[in-house]
């Protein structure tokens, strides 16, 4: 009887003890984490009611600022997103095709060779996106830029552009160097998974007569498909978060064309003491993230089935 | 290699394919190429007739204005010490959740692991207005914390996601064994699970270094005085200071990428499997 009451109290003191450690261990990732993840976001979400300027208790305005965002078009919300999901949809169809043969073709043998190309193509990857962005705003420099002098130098002056200034080329401007930079990372990506398909089944499909392209067309990239889907949600979500070359490059010029919510969102703190309206694109910004990350998952769920 | 009889492939493809990868190389290639050699130029040479080429003088003191004047030891100091902190506090939080999420029993443990993982999708602009509204009021802007801890934050998430994978691949009979030892939670986390895990703090490091090392964002609207201005906000204000002398911020450029792609060279395959660990699980 004794011995039973001693060791459910053992049993509880090792319980308390149990919880108590598990509290510590989780303590510094949880105020990390909660501290300036989850408690700003839920700041935000209040805050996207208020007509707010930083310091003064703002007033409750509903769902105006985001009525606004879509109705105002000086505040080129709409703009921003529509060049967003320009970018997105560059990035889907043109960046993620090329990174996809690259990892095809550099994953149907380890060559020397191709290992040296799989890290050449990765190094953009590894560049800050500044760094890029100043690079390409001397290629594009309208006088002394490399690009401009190419054109001359084939006798093709007349594509010459003023690149980062000129409303029809300043999006493009930005567009380039995106690509450029992210293809490498998305061929990593998928060349990981090239190289995990079975040499077997590979074998298997070239001996019953299936050329290279067959091979990669109908067995590798029905199974490397999961990873596609995660390249997919990079890119987009990517697309929507874009920030730094837009501010190196064209600082959302010419006449606030080529601007994106992330740059709106600084332009509502710094320029105009909105901090409601930024914290509604705060909002807006995390739900299309959310939204279009559940969307391409059920796009690739339904084409499976 | 191929023993057995398979359909050989087109020679004209396989040429194609060749001047394919070839050009993507360069194309890759090329501006690392072009901001190496514009770094010690002289604008005669940049604007003149030798704008590709090798520097036909190698002005090295683009360097030295740039590290001086240009207060680019100071930055890349500064990028050093936050990037470093940063990684620092993120792994050794992600580590300690990590053991209490997956070698303790406790019913809550998957929840608490799929709340930290919402850290995935979450973008940095999310909490960008609270943040700075609090640090602002606290007087909080303009020191290194103020990038140190948010970058911990959101490097958090992966670093978890990372650890996870390898923590439980180590054996729960090592747990058991350092019990029966009389060692208690505490002491098996620092003694036994910790030394463990260091392939897992090369993996998580180097994912951690790039975010950090390249965020401009944060550093961008939260570090206004040049004290402490990390290196990419120290470019953006040096190319504005020097937009008519491009060899100072040619070397700018290329003090703030050689180092980490000097060090790519050499660490190609791991760099490339920490972004792959990153990416896969996730």
């Amino acid at each position: 009887m004794n011995d039973d009451k001693r060791k459910k109290k053992e049993k509880k003191k090792a319980d308390i003890a149990r919880g108590l450690t598990i509290f510590v261990f989780l303590l510094p990732g949880l105020l990390l984490f909660v501290g300036i993840l989850i408690a700003p976001i839920a700041v935000s979400i209040d805050r996207s009611l208020y007509d707010w300027n930083g310091f003064s208790p703002g007033t409750f305005i509903g769902f105006n600022n985001y009525v606004e965002l879509f109705t105002n078009g000086s505040i080129k919300f709409m703009t921003s997103l529509k060049n967003a999901l320009i970018l997105a949809f560059f990035s889907v169809f043109v960046q993620l095709p090329l990174a996809l043969l690259l990892a095809l073709l550099l994953g149907r043998a380890e060559t020397r060779l191709n290992r040296a190309y799989l890290s050449i193509f990765f190094m953009p990857v590894l560049i800050s996106t500044v760094v890029i962005g100043q690079l390409w705003l001397k290629i594009y420099n309208p006088d002394y830029g490399v690009l401009n002098r190419f054109l001359d130098a084939v006798n093709l002056g007349q594509l010459k552009h003023i690149w980062v200034a000129d409303p029809k080329t300043a999006l493009g401007s930005i567009l380039v160097p995106t690509i450029w930079q992210y293809v490498g990372y998305h061929m990593l990506l998928m060349y990981a998974g090239v190289k995990g398909v079975d040499i077997d089944l590979r074998e298997a499909a070239m001996l019953d007569g299936a050329t290279k392209w067959q091979v990669d067309r109908y067995v590798v990239i029905p199974i490397i498909k999961p990873i596609i889907r995660v390249s997919v949600i990079f890119a987009v979500t990517g697309s929507l978060k874009t920030y730094d070359l837009v501010r190196i490059i064209t600082e959302g010029g010419p006449f606030q064309m080529t601007e994106v919510p992330s740059t709106i969102l600084e332009n509502m703190l710094f320029l105009r003491n909105r901090y409601g309206m930024g914290s509604t694109i705060s909002v807006m910004l995390i739900l299309l993230c959310f939204a279009f990350a559940l969307l391409i998952t059920a796009a690739f769920r339904e084409k499976d089935e | 290699m191929e023993s057995y009889v398979v359909k050989k492939s087109n020679p004209i493809i396989n040429i194609i394919v060749g001047i394919f990868l070839g050009i993507w190389a360069l194309i890759n290639l090329f501006p690392i190429y072009f901001m190496f050699t514009f770094s010690l130029k002289s604008n005669a040479e940049i604007f003149g007739e030798n704008i590709i080429g090798l520097p036909k003088e190698w002005l090295w003191s683009n360097f030295t204005q740039a590290l001086g004047t240009g207060n680019m030891v100071l930055y890349f100091v500064n990028s050093l010490f936050v990037t470093t902190m940063s990684i620092a506090i993120s792994l050794m939080a992600a580590m300690m959740a990590c053991y209490a999420i997956t070698r303790i029993k406790w019913k809550l443990s998957k929840l608490t692991n799929a709340f930290f993982m919402l850290g995935l999708t979450i973008p940095l602009q999310a909490s960008i207005v609270p943040v700075y509204v609090v640090m602002s009021r606290l007087h909080w802007l303009n020191k290194y914390t103020t990038l140190i801890i948010p970058y911990s934050a959101f490097a958090l998430s992966m670093a978890i996601l990372i650890c996870t994978g390898f923590m439980v691949e180590i054996p729960m009979a090592l747990d058991e064994a350092a019990r029966i030892d009389g060692c208690g939670l505490f002491g098996t986390f620092f003694k036994i699970i910790l030394p463990l895990m260091k392939p897992a703090v090369s993996t998580v490091g180097i994912y951690s270094y790039l975010q950090c090392w390249n965020e401009f964002m944060f550093a961008n609207v939260f570090i206004s005085d040049s004290k402490h201005r990390t290196l990419p906000v120290g470019i953006k204000a040096l190319s504005g200071a020097y937009t008519t002398d491009w060899g100072p911020i040619g070397a700018a450029l290329v003090i703030a990428t050689f180092p980490t792609l000097i060090v790519y060279i050499f660490l190609s395959r791991k760099i490339q499997a920490s972004f792959i660990a990153g990416a896969v699980k996730g």
